[in-house]
């Protein structure tokens, strides 16, 4: 029976394929040659300047090597991994991390999805509605990050005035432990809802209106309905984007950089802005590879999880 | 069937009851939607207008305690400080165009090494092609800061520090996973049959790419080439580590470079912060269609 089946579907595509004559053979020759030509250029640049620089990371990171000393690099093997992993301060950076991805990214999906479900009950105006919020997203992290500085100042800065004019206290946003990194998630939040907001909106408008009338022909409440027929449709490609965000809010350095320099004290210090110290301020080059290393392995992980998800949702 | 007559009669009355509450409570809802999208766009919306009302505000207002919203003095000081500096043209100036031939140049390789390799991947068989396109698309993934440790020594090992042709290289290798991507989606709307066809009429393979797709392509070339734009005019983190000088320096470590001192004029960072921005708006105004292939690097289309 398991033998015979295969037989029979390979049979017509063996006739299929060998009924093209010699010329279709040797044009499928030079479509391979064209494929070769067509690919290889792009591929060969993201050979040099991505792959070869990681693996260059991987040698470094069982070495001993200082950008600045120079001289030769001598091997330490699995010391500088050890180093980092047992690392009280890498330790610190990485719950600084998880509490930066975890809260900016729940509060960017919450506000995000919101958005979009009020504006896709909207009839009137929703292109004009889309493209405002979507204004953060598209601004260089740099701009985002003066400028919330600027506003977040606590002498002048426009938040601390309209608290003050509320009768509030005044707020030192960027210059207290506690408050620097809540402003940090708080400024990302801004940024990148309108993503989450996107992405939310591309499902929820492709959610087929018959589904909406049988359920109202049936009378299922307003909730059932969101929960058996928004919810499950527009959550795959929610997840996407939420992945997506994750992904990004792990590697962030620019707004950290710009809106506090870790500071005060190590408070807002993310790993990428760690390993940026370890590298360029202590200029531990080997130490610092091995500490990239350890994040590209997060980054692949989240990755895989990422495309897994991605192809899952191309083949629905 | 009976009892489906049964629960409509039995259910009648009650409908009718809550029909107009209904719609009432309907009205309402719509109401308070409506202002709540209103004050979250507004929200959304303040910094970016603070940020505008901060550079055309005369110094004196941009400091005010408590802040001006409307009654302060209009000027125009703080752009004219953006490109012209007392001896001539401003550093900040050289750095927008600084700016402008590296995202440009970056833009151009990408589109060129990336929508032929876009059209091979749509078109062919190619060895393990999921694998590759994968692959492809996780380089983009690479933290930057990590990145650029191996990058800048090799940079220091070829000369390429502090070079206008490294920053390009770089951004052309960013922007490659996204223009594959991106492109494939393209190349893969435009049915493979034109190409057959003109191939039936004595074109070759590369003849009928040359003549009847990529015409077609055009508009999502131009798309692709926007976004990537963007975001080699964006980026930060490869500029302010491989660049120093202020020939090459770019305009994002420019414009962060206002802020080094021991007293900033905010009026001039948001000056400056709105004529970076502007171009971007614009842009990513044309392409609004392709907003969500293009922040997602080509990987989710609707």
């Amino acid at each position: 029976m398991s033998d015979s089946v295969p037989l029979t579907t390979d049979h017509p595509g063996q006739v299929a394929s060998a009924t093209p004559p010699a010329p279709g053979r040797s044009r499928r020759l030079s479509d391979r040659g064209l494929a070769v030509a067509f690919i290889s250029p792009a591929l060969l640049l993201l050979l040099a300047m991505s792959v070869f620089p990681l693996l260059w990371a991987l040698y470094l990171s069982f070495t001993d090597y200082s950008a600045t000393r120079g001289g030769p690099a001598h091997f330490v093997w699995f010391e500088n991994y050890t180093a980092i992993l047992t690392s009280a301060q890498v330790h610190l950076r990485a719950l600084t991390t998880l509490i930066y991805v975890v809260g900016a990214v729940a509060l960017q999906t919450v506000l995000g999805f919101s958005i979009a479900y009020l504006i896709s009950r909207r009839t009137h105006g929703r292109g004009l509605l889309t493209t405002l919020f979507l204004v953060p997203m598209m601004l260089s992290q740099v701009v985002v990050g003066l400028f919330w500085k600027f506003m977040l100042d606590a002498q002048f800065g426009v938040i601390n005035s309209m608290l003050g004019s509320l009768g509030l206290g005044q707020v030192e946003w960027l210059t207290r432990q506690r408050t620097a990194l809540i402003s940090l998630i708080v400024v990302d939040t801004w940024q990148w809802t309108p993503f989450i907001m996107l992405i939310a909106l591309a499902g929820l408008t492709a959610v087929p209106k018959y589904l909406y009338e049988a359920a109202s022909i049936d009378r299922a409440s307003e909730w059932f309905r969101f929960r058996t027929i928004t919810l499950p449709l527009v959550w795959p490609l929610l997840l996407i984007a939420v992945l997506f965000r994750a992904i990004e809010a792990f590697r962030l350095f620019d707004l950290v950089y710009i809106l506090t320099s870790g500071g005060p004290g190590v408070s807002t210090e993310t790993l990428s802005f760690h390993v940026y110290k370890v590298a360029f301020l202590g200029f531990n080059t080997g130490t610092a590879s091995a500490y990239g290393i350890l994040m590209v392995l997060v980054v692949i992980v989240l990755t895989q999880l990422y495309l897994r998800y991605l192809n899952k949702l191309k083949e629905d | 069937m009976a009892v489906s007559v049964d629960e409509a009669v039995s259910t009648g009355p009650v409908r009718d009851h809550t029909s107009p509450a209904r719609r009432f409570g309907g009205r309402g809802r719509s109401v308070l939607e409506i202002a709540l999208l209103t004050v979250l766009a507004v929200v959304m919306l303040f910094p970016v207008l603070w940020m505008i009302e901060t550079s055309i505000k005369e110094n004196r207002d941009v400091y005010a305690i408590p802040a001006k919203f409307f009654d302060f003095t209009v000027t125009l000081d703080h752009f004219k400080d953006v490109f012209v500096a007392s001896g001539g043209r401003s550093s900040l100036s050289g750095s927008f165009l600084n700016s402008f031939v590296v995202a440009g140049v970056s833009t151009v390789l990408a589109t060129v090494l990336g929508v032929p390799a876009a059209w091979a991947y749509s078109r062919f068989a190619v060895k393990a092609k999921k694998d590759q396109l994968f692959f492809i698309l996780s380089t983009r993934f690479m933290p930057p800061v990590v990145v650029v440790i191996p990058i800048f020594l090799m940079y220091r090992q070829f000369g390429l520090i502090d070079t206008k042709l490294g920053l390009i290289l770089i951004y052309t290798a960013f922007n490659v996973p996204f223009t594959i991507w991106m492109m494939k989606g393209f190349v893969d709307e435009v049915p493979a049959e034109y190409e057959d066809a003109a191939m039936l009429d004595g074109y070759t393979r590369l003849q009928a790419f040359w003549r009847f797709t990529l015409p077609l392509l055009l508009p999502g070339i131009a798309a692709t080439a926007v976004f990537a734009l963007i975001f080699s005019w964006n980026e930060f983190v490869f500029a302010i580590f491989l660049t120093s000088s202020d020939d090459v320096r770019t305009a994002p470590p420019a414009i962060a470079g206002l802020i080094g001192g021991t007293t900033v004029d905010w009026g001039l960072v948001a000056a400056a912060s709105v004529v970076f921005a502007l171009p971007v708006l614009v842009f990513a105004y044309l392409v609004r269609k392709h907003l969500v292939a293009g922040v997602t690097l080509g990987a989710v289309r609707r």
